[in-house]
């Protein structure tokens, strides 16, 4: 990359599963406001604007960015919107570091959002197609099957996924700003809650959220006066087709391609050793051992032991994986990609508060989308690249 | 039915969202629903405005936009254009005007209607005045203001009611939270009371599609009607996809060779799915599985039966469950399901890299 980039600012908004106190207007505002606060900025500072959302069935408004222009001060400003599905939080980040690194612009706020409330996501994701029974159910009825042929592919006993979705809770409870919080969590309550899409069960699936985060970007020259920038060290984006003859869903080849990348324009050759945190994109609780293989933390089929042995917590493991809680605590899916990449940029500025991890140094953000098909990753540090 | 021919089917996507609209949008409904327009102040000194419908913030600056005051009652049309055919759904179910109609006290127009009965009785520059419905009715809704109507016309200044299944009307809003409950009321039917504020605003989408299947899977789907699986080969990595699709997605070449597949195949993977929702349309729990047809190489999702949901395993040999031939039709329903075959499973290495 040709210019330097830092985080300055990031801001996030109480998520909730329906925030009926505010409009989607209020909504990315509340988020926007707190990342210029935490920057020490006003809107007049900002000198461009990119968003991110979900699909727009979702709320049901189109092109929501057209109305959203005053909300975000981009009156006057470039304004643009991102869509990747799932990973558009991650992916709408990239394209306002671009801005920056390209040397275009100075300051680049970058906002996503979901407001799930104004609908029911399992039903604009299951609409019946044409010609085809009406067997589509939801994004778990999509995902269960490949957990499934995880399971079957790296031997994995049944209660790695009840593992993680304890984890992930234990450490929501820390996070103000997470939609669940649930400190009592045990292993049992997680056993015996519904099989949702068997092998699922309820507490291993995320929420639906209402929420948005934000960030303000900022080039080397901009972040100059800020006490505590988390320096881009990494980028990228991958995506593959849905379906193609020979795909392996379970380990996608494009999320393998992006962190490989990333890996290499941030000098990463031991990724377990050399990043401290990671927020990971695991929105069932069975992708975290499959993501530490196709993020290179772990073997291919050795990603559970990981899990298993406690190294993913911030109770003690060597790599903790999604202090703030993660998409199982908080799922505004247009933003659950940002929160990730915020996460891992307030670890890096030493931030993040009760889920602070001591003494880190670079951190992972990452974010998947559509049928695993798209990605999108950075690595930041407390250091300038 | 021509073998070329490209099978089309209606595809309606249609929802009743569920919006929270915030205080100031809040207010402005609230506003309606008692009998008053508000607009809200932004900017200062000589930049001041009066925005109507007041925006949340300042269109101009993005400050937040300061505080509301009533506009009105009439107005003058700055900008119109005559409706002489309504579409379902209108606000009027008769011949109107669009019109941008700018309060008196507001800086800005509004879009709204007015009921002029002729494209002849309106004018830019005309004075009007607005004709709310009944009070009982009024829900907090743009529609409370049932239209403008020409000032000095003989017309009441209350309306009826707006008709059923009017957009805005809140007749049957979701229940966001819980997708086994859809059909739950968020808020109860009745008018709200005054003093309650506007918090959510039901609005109830369809959008009208026509799908298209495209030639290779328009020859696949009349395949269905015959009791016969219909796929294509990669002329390039000679993969067979079904359904197809007209091209193969790795090498982006036309697949052009037809293949003929067996209706038997292999379960790759599955989950149960026991979870309820809108527009769910089978009994609970049933078993979605990925099918592998011999001969193929992708695979495709549908319904396993004839066997406990329990007993389902990766490896299942099925065979399809063709519906009786008169009660077939251009479409994967025309297999029931697959159900079990009988033959020792197939072993993993066989699906493997199906997964
Ligand atoms: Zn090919």
């Amino acid at each position: 990359m040709a210019e330097r980039c830092a985080v300055i600012g990031i801001g996030q908004t109480k998520h909730a599963s329906a925030r009926t106190d505010v409009s989607i207007a209020g909504l990315v505002r509340e988020a926007a406001l707190r990342a210029l606060d935490d920057a020490g900025l006003d809107w007049a500072d900002i000198d461009a604007v990119v968003i991110g959302k979900a699909p727009d069935m979702f709320e049901g408004v189109m092109m929501p960015e057209l109305y959203l222009a005053p909300a975000l001060g981009a009156v006057g400003k470039p304004m643009m919107r991102v869509h990747t599905a799932g990973s558009v939080g991650g992916s709408t980040v990239l394209v306002a570091a671009h801005l920056v690194t390209s040397g275009i612009h100075e300051r680049v706020l970058t906002v996503a959002f979901e407001k799930q409330s104004d609908s029911d996501a399992m039903w604009a994701l299951s609409v019946p197609q044409p010609f085809s029974p009406p067997l589509l159910a939801g994004a778990g009825g999509y995902f269960a099957p490949i957990i499934r042929a995880y399971i079957r592919r790296s031997g994995a006993p049944d209660h790695i996924g009840i593992a993680v979705a304890v984890k992930d809770r234990l450490h929501g409870s820390r996070n103000p700003y997470a939609h669940l919080h649930m400190p009592d969590i045990t292993f049992e309550s997680v056993r015996d809650s519904v099989m949702l899409w068997d092998p699922l069960r309820y507490l291993e699936t995320c929420p639906s959220s209402d929420g948005a985060a934000a960030m303000v970007l900022a080039s080397e020259q901009a972040a100059a006066s800020s006490p505590a920038p988390a320096w881009v060290h990494g980028m990228a984006m991958r995506s593959e087709p849905t379906m193609f003859a020979g795909r392996d869903q379970v380990n996608p080849r494009a999320g393998r391609d992006c962190v490989a990348d990333v890996y290499a324009q941030a000098g990463i050759t031991e990724p377990r050793r050399e990043i401290d945190v990671a927020e990971v994109y695991v929105p069932f609780s069975w992708y975290e051992p499959m993501w530490l293989e196709n993020l290179g933390f772990a073997a291919e089929g050795e990603g559970w032991k990981l899990t298993d042995s406690g190294a993913t917590s911030m109770d003690g493991g060597d790599i903790p994986w999604n202090c703030s809680g993660g998409v199982l605590c908080t799922n505004p899916i247009g933003a659950s990609g940002m929160l990730r990449f915020a996460e891992a940029a307030l670890q890096v500025r030493g931030l993040a508060g009760e889920h602070q991890v001591d003494g880190v140094r670079r951190a992972l953000g990452h974010a998947y989308g559509g049928g695993s098909q798209f990605f999108a990753m950075w690595v930041l540090g407390s250091e300038k690249p | 039915m021509a073998d070329t021919e490209v099978l089309s089917s209606p595809h309606i996507l249609e929802y009743p969202y569920s919006r929270s609209v915030g205080p100031v949008i809040g207010s402005f409904l609230a506003g309606l629903r008692d009998g008053k327009v508000l607009g809200v102040r932004c900017g200062s000194g000589a930049g001041e405005r009066v925005v109507v419908p007041p925006t949340e913030y300042d269109p101009l600056t993005g400050e937040d936009s300061g505080e509301m005051v009533e506009v009105g009652p009439g107005g003058v049309v700055t900008s119109w254009a005559w409706e002489s055919e309504p579409l379902q759904g209108a606000p009027l179910d008769k011949p109107f005007a669009w019109a941008l109609v700018r309060l008196d006290g507001a800086t800005t127009a509004m879009l709204h209607v007015v009921d002029a009965g002729s494209a002849g009785a309106m004018a830019t520059g005309m004075r009007v005045l607005p004709r709310l419905v009944e009070p009982s009715a009024r829900v907090g809704s743009i529609l409370d203001l049932a239209c403008f109507v020409p000032e000095g016309s003989d017309s009441p200044v209350r309306a009826q009611p707006a008709e059923p299944g009017n957009p805005a009307q809140p007749d049957d809003p979701a229940q966001p939270d819980d997708p086994a409950q859809p059909d739950d009321p968020a808020q109860p039917d009745d008018p709200a009371q005054p003093d309650d504020p506007v918090t959510t605003l039901s609005t109830p989408i369809r959008l009208d599609y026509r799908f298209s299947a495209g030639i290779s899977q328009s020859r696949f789907l009349r395949g269905l009607v015959e009791g016969v699986f219909i796929g294509q080969r990669c002329p390039r990595c000679a993969k067979v996809y079904v359904p197809p699709r007209g091209s193969c997605p790795t090498d982006g070449v036309p697949t052009t060779e037809d293949v003929e597949l067996s209706d038997t195949g292999t379960v790759t993977t599955f989950c149960v799915v026991n979870v309820p929702f809108q527009g769910q349309a089978i009994e609970l729990p049933y078993v979605c599985a990925q099918v592998l047809l011999d001969g193929a190489n992708i695979s495709f999702m549908h319904l396993i039966q004839g066997i406990p949901a329990d007993e389902v395993r990766m490896g299942l040999r099925v065979r399809a469950v063709w519906k009786p031939p008169a009660e077939r039709g251009p479409s994967l329903e025309s297999v029931l399901c697959f159900e079990p075959t009988g033959e020792p499973d197939a072993p993993y290495e066989s699906y493997e890299e199906y997964l």
